[in-house]
């Protein structure tokens, strides 16, 4: 029931149109989450600090417990749900499935959406606060542990799974063509794990 | 959170009529923060008008060789743009210092300009704050204030800027534009900022509904050796416990033009002004440095939680400033 304090509105999501009434206190999250069954996004801190809550609006990432429902009315908004194409996964959620970049999976689809900004933020030159030469001419730096995990640092992850996060965005990078210079892989395999019991 | 209205502006001059002279309103950006303090009720507008799709967002050159920055321009625009990494890299650096990858997104330059302190005793409404209501008390002179301010504060509130963006900013002379109901107006940034005196509830000196359009920066050579470095609690994505913004152009080894400017030391980022006396046109080298950080650092006023920031923004300065020297010496 639209009044001075609500509104209909129209929100594009994944692709498809979604007309509901919204009192204007409500957040995208909570739009997404609990009137559209749209559980993907997760709500973690709802203050914008964790990160859990990551969509790309208008192809960005950006937190939606901080983004006011009735001012996204017209902007494009993709969610975890929007990513794959059918049966086929976007290359970062194969690469997050691949790598096991997840332990409990509630971070997930925030760091999913939020890793496929970082990547489009870099190819598109973007430097971050551990670039070392910011000018334009020097080109986008490697994409390496350094850079992922400062550009990704607005993901919190409580199981602690960094390291295989920063391995899945790396792999999920280097599919694009861009150059990762990340170590290979120092993943401790079962084996190492046992000569070390014996030593 | 209270109920409010909800109004999308498509142009400056309908954006400031829609605003009005409702104290009970409030412009809407990016809401990374002002949609944060209205869940927790420090902030209770009755109404608000959005201008994130204003016209305002685009970064360009001015005729004179500045730039001119567009109030909606997002920070991660900002940090991006190559003309503010080629001639302002201090601002591009601070603007990448700040906040998260999403936020950066959200956030317009306008909003960071007049976003709030993060000063737990504000931002907890159950608290006294003079800031926050005037006249009831300051718990942070004795309570927690361990990344409170050293310099410019009062007894009626030591809270300090959140900004790193406006640090860099302040360095080099921004102007701020603005827009109201009467006409267009600008303030340069060192007069936009208050000081707190017994009035920290007044931050800005911006007439009442006036809409920031945008940010000039006056053309500066000495920029384009800038730096800004920012210490904080953890590696990434946490406010500055100190920083410094600072740019140097030295000649045959004598500092002929330097910026210096601090933050998370005071309401307001911190132009050095004394330390800048001391270094311009003195030998660049360690004891200039040093002897003008502590220039700087002789009004500082520590807490009893604080008293680390003294040495921590005096080996900041001489750090920076020695960096920047090294730099310009390739």
């Amino acid at each position: 029931m639209p009044s001075s304090t609500s509104s209909v509105i129209t929100l594009k999501i994944n692709g498809e149109k979604y007309t509901l009434p919204v009192d204007h206190r409500t957040t995208l999250l909570d739009a997404l989450r609990e009137r559209l069954d749209l559980t993907g996004p997760k709500k973690g801190c709802d203050q914008g600090q964790c990160g859990a809550c990551t969509v790309l609006l208008d192809g960005r990432r950006a937190v939606a417990c901080l983004q006011l429902a009735v001012a996204a009315e017209g902007r494009e908004i993709t969610t975890v749900e929007g990513l794959a194409d059918g049966e086929q996964l976007h290359p970062v959620q194969q690469a997050f499935l691949d790598l096991d970049g997840f332990q409990c999976g509630y971070c997930t689809p925030g760091q999913i959406c939020s890793a496929i900004g970082v990547i489009q933020e870099h190819a598109a030159g973007w430097p971050s606060a551990v670039t070392d030469d910011l000018r334009p001419e020097a080109g986008p730096p490697p994409l390496t542990a350094d850079e992922i995990r400062e550009r990704m640092s607005g993901n919190l992850c409580r199981c602690g799974a960094y390291v295989s996060i920063v391995e899945a965005v790396a792999r999920a990078a280097a599919g694009t063509g861009t150059r990762t210079d990340t170590a290979p892989a120092a993943r401790i395999s079962p084996e190492a794990g046992t000569k070390e019991a014996v030593a | 959170m209270r109920e409010f209205g909800y109004q999308r502006a498509s142009d400056v001059a309908g954006a400031v009529a829609l605003l009005g002279a409702d104290p009970d309103a409030r412009f809407l950006g990016g809401g990374t923060n002002l949609v944060d303090l209205m869940k927790t009720g420090v902030e209770r507008p009755a109404r608000l008008v959005d201008v994130r799709e204003l016209p305002l967002d685009r970064v360009e050159m001015t005729a004179v060789g500045g730039l001119r920055i567009g109030a909606t321009v997002t920070n991660g625009d900002l940090a991006a743009h190559p003309e503010v990494r080629r001639r302002y890299p201090a601002l591009a650096q601070a603007v990448l210092a700040g906040a998260s990858g999403q936020l950066r997104n959200m956030a317009t330059v306008g909003g960071n300009l007049l976003q709030r302190t993060r000063c737990g005793y504000f931002t907890d409404v159950t608290k006294p704050c003079n800031k926050r209501v005037p006249g009831s008390g300051c718990p942070a002179v004795a309570g927690e204030h361990h990344n409170h301010a050293i310099l410019g504060a009062s007894d009626h509130c030591v809270a300090v800027h959140p900004s790193d963006m406006a640090v860099a900013l302040t360095a080099f002379d921004a102007v701020v534009h603005f827009e109201t109901a009467n006409g267009p107006g600008e303030l340069p940034l060192a007069e936009f900022y208050l000081p707190v005196a017994d009035t920290p509830h007044r931050e800005t000196a911006l007439p009442p509904g006036a809409l920031v359009t945008g940010i000039t920066l006056p053309p500066a050579p000495t920029a384009a050796n800038s730096r800004y470095r920012k210490v904080r609690e953890r590696a990434s994505y946490a406010f500055a416990i100190g920083s410094v913004a600072a740019a140097l152009d030295i000649r045959d080894g004598v500092v002929r033009d330097v910026r210096l400017a601090l933050g998370a030391v005071a309401s307001r980022p911190w132009r050095a002004v004394e330390a800048e006396r001391v270094l311009t046109g003195a030998p660049a080298d360690a004891e200039t440095y040093a002897a003008a950080a502590d220039a700087e650092l002789t009004a500082a006023r520590p807490l009893p939680h604080n008293g680390y920031k003294v040495t921590l923004m005096r080996n900041l300065m001489v750090a920076v400033l020695t960096e920047l020297a090294e730099e310009a010496a390739r």
